[in-house]
């Protein structure tokens, strides 16, 4: 029992780092239409430029080993997302408006080669480390109740927390400022958005910026937890599953399913993956997400408005 | 001047209904075809054929797999990686396992085989479509990579998990160095793209485009969804397929499943896309680019970095080729969202009207 609900756990804290990649996803094709191949090299290059900006900043102002150098090395590589941002739209999105879904998709993915190649040359392309001071001693929690305990690491848990105040904010910047409800009111209909005067280029803007800003948040967290390394791009491919799960359009939608994939992946590596012979993880959530896809083509909390066959 | 159709009289159905009706496009591609044939093995050397020809041959046969089912149907896939390896791999299986099975059956059979395991993949298509179903093949592509890694079955239990083909010949002839390989699948693409062009005009075609420029109406007028998609599955598995074999037999001859990985897809769904989707000569275009491309870049590169005195380390170069690439592509999308075969088309709409502007 203790061991179940360890994995259990694991997958949990697995599945919210998928949460926070495809939250990405979903803000971006909410207010754009555009199915963001790039949010994975996004990842990777905020979890870059803060790595970088932490190891620079304090040897530049000589700040050794304070949270300053950290906290400006965060700003700093929240700028450098905004400007990315600011850039995709002015050089890309500005001028794919109306094209097709495979059209703009593609034209991330070329983003993507381009993020991970500026973000190699211009931050290097070994393996760092993220620290940004989080505990990482285990903690055994309900040791009266189960013989052994349950073994946790802090870590995880603080990420856990960040991730669910992250939301909390974004909830509220969607549901109660004018700028979230512009961003809402594009999301719904760009014609319409547009005819109340509402500036398309900026939301789109507004909207990556806020993506890329997930992304960083991510990127520190995989990146404390696993190093930042080129691997981190493939994350998006991890969080595809998750959005198809959760719906394209669902901000709920992409927590929960982040959840469900995070705990399905964990569970059937440990107890299905030994009579099938392992490493299954990969492949059974986009098994699930398909079987779901087959009942439910909107997910679970997407907008019933989809192109039914 | 010379290219066009004035005075091409057609005095019978057949004559009205040929591949091309233009005298002047006949001539160009019989001149294209005995150059292939006959001219490139006496000119070209083998490194151009090992590392440009030979991949340029094979994924274009892919590419016109894929954008029978992208471009045709208009059904988005991001499992063609996937579908190679099914072929590579069922081709392999069926040749080591079958005592004496001819080279060219075995290909065939590896085509086919990928042709079933497509349509079984292409069933979500009948529920969802567009980037729902770009995101369900991509669980084919997944699982597939799974497969050939885990289970010793499919690689003949081989203990490096890589497979391995010697000693090809057809009926005698050797196919053992870089020319005769240049031929085989030159003579493989011949035939298939003439396959693919006579398919897209023919009733199942029109049946594809139809579904693709809007389903319902098609199902309206009496075309029935689940055959013409299911058939683009199976037709472009098909092709996809057997270029997979081709892949793994002629170009690799010793292989594992990370040659067929989800890059692979992305490449060639890059390739229609900047090809020209539903064009079967767009198919050519796009294979070309994205093969020459990053060879090209390659070389060009630390000349231009001698040239400016900035010394690029082997690093740089290809942090700098991935921005470039990427960058082209973006630039590409922008500057002609229809490929590069619709470039081609309006030049030759030009050239018909040459010398007067109307």
């Amino acid at each position: 029992m203790g061991f179940f609900l360890e994995t259990l756990i694991g997958g949990l804290m697995a599945g919210m780092l998928y949460s926070l990649v495809a939250l990405g996803f979903v803000l971006i094709f909410k207010a754009s239409g555009v199915f963001n191949f790039a949010q994975g090299a996004m990842v990777l290059f905020a979890a870059l430029a803060m790595a970088r900006f932490a190891e620079w900043i304090p040897a530049w102002l000589g700040l050794q080993g304070s949270y300053l150098g950290t906290a400006a090395a965060f700003v700093i590589a929240g700028a450098v997302m905004f400007v990315v941002a600011w850039l995709v739209e002015r050089l890309v999105l500005r001028h794919l408006v109306n094209q097709e879904g495979a059209t703009l998709l593609m034209a991330t993915l070329g983003i993507a080669y381009v993020l991970e190649g500026v973000g190699a040359s211009v931050f290097g392309d070994d393996i760092y480390r993220i620290n940004v001071g989080m505990p990482k001693e285990p903690v055994f929690l309900f040791e009266g109740i189960f013989p052994g305990g349950l073994l946790i690491n802090k870590e995880d848990f603080i990420a856990a927390l960040i991730a669910a105040v992250l939301v909390g904010l974004l909830t509220l910047f969607f549901q109660k400022t004018t700028t979230g409800r512009a961003l809402r009111a594009v999301a719904d209909d760009h014609q319409a958005a547009q005819s109340i005067g509402i500036p398309l280029n900026r939301i789109w803007v507004i909207v990556w910026c806020v993506a890329g800003l997930v992304a960083l948040v991510a990127g520190v967290i995989w990146g404390s937890k696993l190093g930042v390394q080129f691997s981190l791009s493939t994350v998006a491919l991890r969080a595809l599953p998750v959005v198809i799960l959760g719906g394209l359009t669902s901000i709920p939608g992409a927590i929960i399913g982040g959840l469900i994939i995070g705990v399905g992946e964990k569970l059937s590596e440990v107890y299905l993956g030994p009579m099938i012979g392992g490493g299954i993880e990969i492949w059974f959530a986009y098994q699930l997400a398909l079987v779901f896809l087959l009942f439910r083509p909107q997910g679970l909390f997407g907008e019933k408005i989809i192109d039914r066959v | 001047m010379l290219y066009r159709e004035n005075g091409q009289f057609k005095t019978s159905y057949a004559a009205d209904q040929q591949i091309f009706p233009i005298a002047q496009d006949r001539w160009a591609i019989i001149g294209i075809l005995v150059f292939a044939f006959v001219a490139v093995p006496l000119l070209v050397d083998e490194y151009l054929f090992r590392a440009i020809l030979i991949p340029f041959l094979i994924l274009s046969l892919a590419a016109l797999g894929v954008n029978i089912l992208v471009g045709y149907c208009g059904q988005i896939t991001l499992g063609a990686g996937a579908f190679m390896a099914i072929g590579a791999y069922a081709a392999y299986n069926f040749h080591i396992r079958i005592e004496g099975m001819p080279l060219l059956v075995s290909l065939l059979l590896g085509g086919f085989t990928t042709a079933v395991v497509g349509i079984f993949f292409g069933i979500p298509s009948l529920r969802v479509r567009g980037l729902y179903l770009a995101v369900a093949t991509l669980a084919a592509q997944f699982f597939t990579d799974w497969v050939f890694l885990r289970i010793p079955w499919f690689t003949d239990n081989s203990s490096s998990g890589s497979v391995s083909v010697s000693n090809l010949h057809v009926m005698g002839w050797q196919i053992n160095n870089p020319v005769s390989k240049y031929l085989f699948c030159l003579g493989f693409l011949t035939i298939f793209a003439l396959l693919a062009k006579n398919m897209t005009r023919s009733a199942i075609g029109r049946q594809w485009m139809a579904i693709r420029d809007m389903d319902v109406a098609a199902e309206v007028i009496g075309i029935r969804p689940l055959f013409a998609k299911l058939s683009a599955f199976a037709v472009s598995s098909f092709f996809i397929g057997t270029a997979g074999a081709l892949w793994g037999f002629v170009h690799l001859a010793s292989w594992e499943p990370a040659a067929f990985s989800v890059d692979r897809s992305f490449q060639l769904l890059f390739m229609v896309i900047i090809g020209g989707l539903g064009s079967i000569m767009g198919s050519f275009f796009g294979a070309a680019f994205i093969v020459i491309l990053p060879i090209a870049l390659n070389q060009i590169l630390p000349v231009v970095g001698d040239l400016t005195g900035i010394e690029i380390s082997t690093a740089g170069i290809s942090h700098a080729e991935l921005i470039i690439f990427g960058g082209l592509i973006v630039f590409f999308l922008i500057k002609e969202p229809h490929g590069i075969a619709r470039l081609w088309s309006t030049g030759k709409e030009k050239l018909r009207l040459w010398p007067f502007p109307h």
